[in-house]
């Protein structure tokens, strides 16, 4: 026993070993699972085992395929250009704008009320707001701005980015705050002092510091964009698709091999997107 | 997210109370079944499944109230149907399902052949389930035909067969005569061919449903109407047809022909009540709900006909003993008239006409079935006003309309690549 306190190797590994389990338990198996069975076939009621490159044959030859990653790029890409505008301004006023703690924190929580009910339905609500003959298409023909109504504002990419950029704003905010609020306040005088004007101050002082949170930001919504299905199935009527809805029509139509092998393929584009994203920052300092 | 679970909110206790003395009675007197049977079945627990069509919660209730035991019911989309009589095979006692999708997931031995000399109404099914024939000069439209899945060599038969053996693998419940549902207020001209869902008029405003089986009919539906190519067999296209069927629906997608897809039943029913669609694939109960809403909605019968389907109960090969005998005793007395009577009510139409017809009215029967002018007010089941006096069925008489059908639902022999091509028309 005072053998084994004494080494420090076998304790530190005593010590990591209930989350280096669960890890494996609840993370790495099923991720390998879902390896094994990309290489599977699939007939119409029954998968079966095998070692085939079938699936990625297909998914990597067809051109749909390309078409579907793309757009799922160029939707995480707008929605986080989109959230980090809005959440940075959005942190940037809570932070250096409300001079006391008492507001800061009643203007944060006022920011989270949204949350309080199902992302569902947040999305939903979009619907008979944007539609043909919705409240924003009769608003603007009551005032004259519009004669016809705007088709594309439902069902299109416009509305799926509207409802992303809805949805996962606060996953901006909330990191950018959270770094802002470490800044210490005496740099900022101290630029001041110095003659730097207040566009300077933001550019050299503020946005540098600021980079662990727009990066943890970052990240949380890249990750929850390009995984997202639902979202594009209702605000697209169906009718767009990213790569989470390419899985989840092969689950729906039973083909689990094919779905496990798009699966394989996002996991690893998201994680090298994330891994060119650390590049750029050293999140560590910020944790 | 468009699962839904309805189950039956009765406790256990409330139905030993309640449902005893009606078991017993029942047991006794209806179903001629000895004492010893009414007093063990009240235990029983029966889990049905299927799409929202069929499992209604007034089933569940009138079950108890008629048979004293328990049916959960859970109704989910077509596809999860699917996946779950292929793959969860001890999540339900009964399937609700359609004969195309039980032409996917029989052989997987997950359901067990029903006993027709069990089954008291086998003589009155309708010819359509059993010979394929609606009369007797009647031919038999393309597709997975529901005689052609619904019988198998035996009871442990894992195949079809194509004359009556005695033992099916679903027993008839339902089935109705598919169409496109129009908005005649926003349209404002007849509409006579199933082309017009392609028609560049109503660019923006069409829809079709996002379920690959019965999608891609409606598909083949329009290109025969269009002209652009006949189909030996629309049921079992090859290759290069579904290529090219789809092909011709990927181009209007791209052009913005269609506002949306729709996956489950309240999806279309907003659509066109919203007015973001003026045609659309449809489904009978829908027309029924968007004009329950006082909104015009028009089941429109066509020059080329209709595509059809039909459903039936399938038990699951798990079943045995007394929750078997229950099962049977729970399949007769749907088969028995108070069920298709109030399906009958919905716009469908019960594979037993001639028990049904006990539970309806002469002036429903004369509406629903025999297509003729309505004498007076015309109610659903749940009591909203359907027709009015004078009014007369969408497409008519039964006959008029399931004489016209011209294809079932299907799976086809290339269903793996169609499934795929369908994805990617999806995601195009």
């Amino acid at each position: 026993m005072n053998k084994l306190r004494t080494n420090p190797a076998i304790s530190s590994l005593l010590m990591v070993s209930p989350l280096a389990a669960v890890l494996l338990i609840f993370l790495v198996l099923p991720i390998v699972l879902i390896v094994i069975v990309s290489f599977w076939q699939a007939s119409e009621f029954s998968i079966i085992p095998a070692f085939e490159f079938d699936n990625y044959a297909f998914l990597f030859g067809s051109p749909v395929t390309y078409t579907v990653f793309f757009n799922t790029f160029k939707y995480a890409l707008i929605t986080w250009a989109c959230t980090l505008v809005i959440g940075f301004t959005v942190a940037y006023y809570l932070a250096f704008h409300i001079r006391t703690l008492t507001w800061q924190i009643a203007l944060f929580l006022l920011c989270t009320i949204p949350f309080w009910t199902s992302n569902i339905i947040r999305m939903i609500s979009w619907i008979p707001f944007l539609g043909r003959n919705g409240i924003a298409n009769s608003t603007l023909m009551s005032w004259g701005v519009i004669d016809e109504p705007i088709e594309w504002l439902l069902f299109s990419d416009f509305a799926v980015i509207l409802a992303f950029v809805h949805l996962y704003t606060l996953f901006m905010v909330v990191p950018i705050f959270n770094t802002m609020m470490r800044i210490d306040k005496s740099l900022i005088e101290a630029a001041r002092d110095a003659g730097a004007n207040g566009a300077q101050i933001l550019w050299n002082v503020i946005i540098p510091l600021t980079k662990p949170g727009i990066m943890i930001g970052t990240i949380f919504v890249v990750t929850l964009v390009m995984g997202d299905f639902i979202t594009v199935r209702f605000m697209s009527g169906s009718q767009s698709a990213n790569v989470g809805r390419l899985i989840s029509n092969d689950i729906a139509l039973l083909q689990y091999p094919s779905a496990s092998a798009t699966a394989i393929v996002l996991l690893l584009t998201v994680l090298i997107t994330i891994g060119i994203l650390l590049r750029f920052v050293d999140i560590r300092k910020e944790l | 997210m468009t699962k839904f679970t309805q189950r039956n909110s009765l406790s256990r206790r409330t139905l030993l109370k309640g449902a005893a003395s009606t078991a017993i009675a029942a047991g006794a007197s209806t179903l001629g079944a000895p004492m010893l049977w009414a007093q063990n079945i009240k235990d029983v627990t029966l889990r049905q499944f299927g799409t929202g069509v069929s499992n209604l919660n007034d089933v569940a209730l009138k079950v108890k109230e008629d048979l004293g035991f328990t049916l959960e019911m859970t109704a989910l989309d077509t596809d999860s149907v699917t996946q779950r009589a292929a793959t969860q095979p001890n999540s339900f006692d009964i399937a609700d399902i359609e004969y195309f999708i039980c032409k996917k997931v029989w052989a997987a031995g997950n359901l067990q052949a029903m006993d027709t000399t069990k089954i008291d109404n086998y003589d009155k099914i309708a010819g359509t389930f059993r010979s394929g024939l609606l009369t007797p000069e009647s031919t038999i439209a393309q597709g997975t035909a529901p005689h052609t899945v619904g019988f198998t060599s035996g009871p442990n038969g894992t195949d079809f067969v194509q004359e009556e053996s005695g033992w099916m693998t679903l027993i008839p419940t339902i089935y109705n005569a598919d169409t496109l549902g129009i908005r005649p207020d926003l349209i404002g001209r007849p509409i006579t061919n199933w082309s017009e869902l392609l028609n560049p008029e109503f660019k923006g405003k069409t829809s079709i449903l996002d379920i690959s089986s019965i999608g891609i009919m409606d598909m083949a539906m329009v290109v025969e109407s269009m002209g652009e190519y006949t189909y030996p067999d629309k049921g079992n296209m090859t290759r290069e047809e579904i290529d090219l069927t789809i092909g011709i629906f990927t181009e209007a997608k791209q052009n913005g022909q269609f506002r949306a897809f729709w996956k489950s039943f309240d999806e279309s029913v907003n659509l066109m009540a919203s007015g973001e669609v003026v045609i659309q694939s449809m489904w009978s109960p829908a027309i029924t709900a968007v004009k329950s809403q006082g909104i015009p909605c028009v089941y429109q019968p066509l020059e080329e006909g209709y595509r059809s389907w039909g459903g039936g109960l399938g038990i699951s090969a798990a079943l045995s003993g007394i929750e078997l005998d229950a099962a049977y005793e729970y399949i007769n007395w749907y088969l028995s008239g108070w069920v298709g009577g109030y399906l009958m009510r919905q716009g469908y139409y019960s594979a037993v006409p001639e028990t049904s017809k006990a539970f309806m009215s002469e002036d429903e029967w004369g509406f629903w079935y025999e297509g003729k002018a309505a004498e007076g007010d015309i109610l659903s089941p749940t009591g909203d006003k359907l027709a009015g006096a004078g009014e007369v069925r969408d497409g008519g008489s039964f006959l008029d309309r399931m004489g016209s059908v011209v294809c079932w639902n299907s799976v086809m022999d290339e269903n793996q690549y169609m499934v795929r091509k369908w994805n990617e028309f999806i995601a195009a």
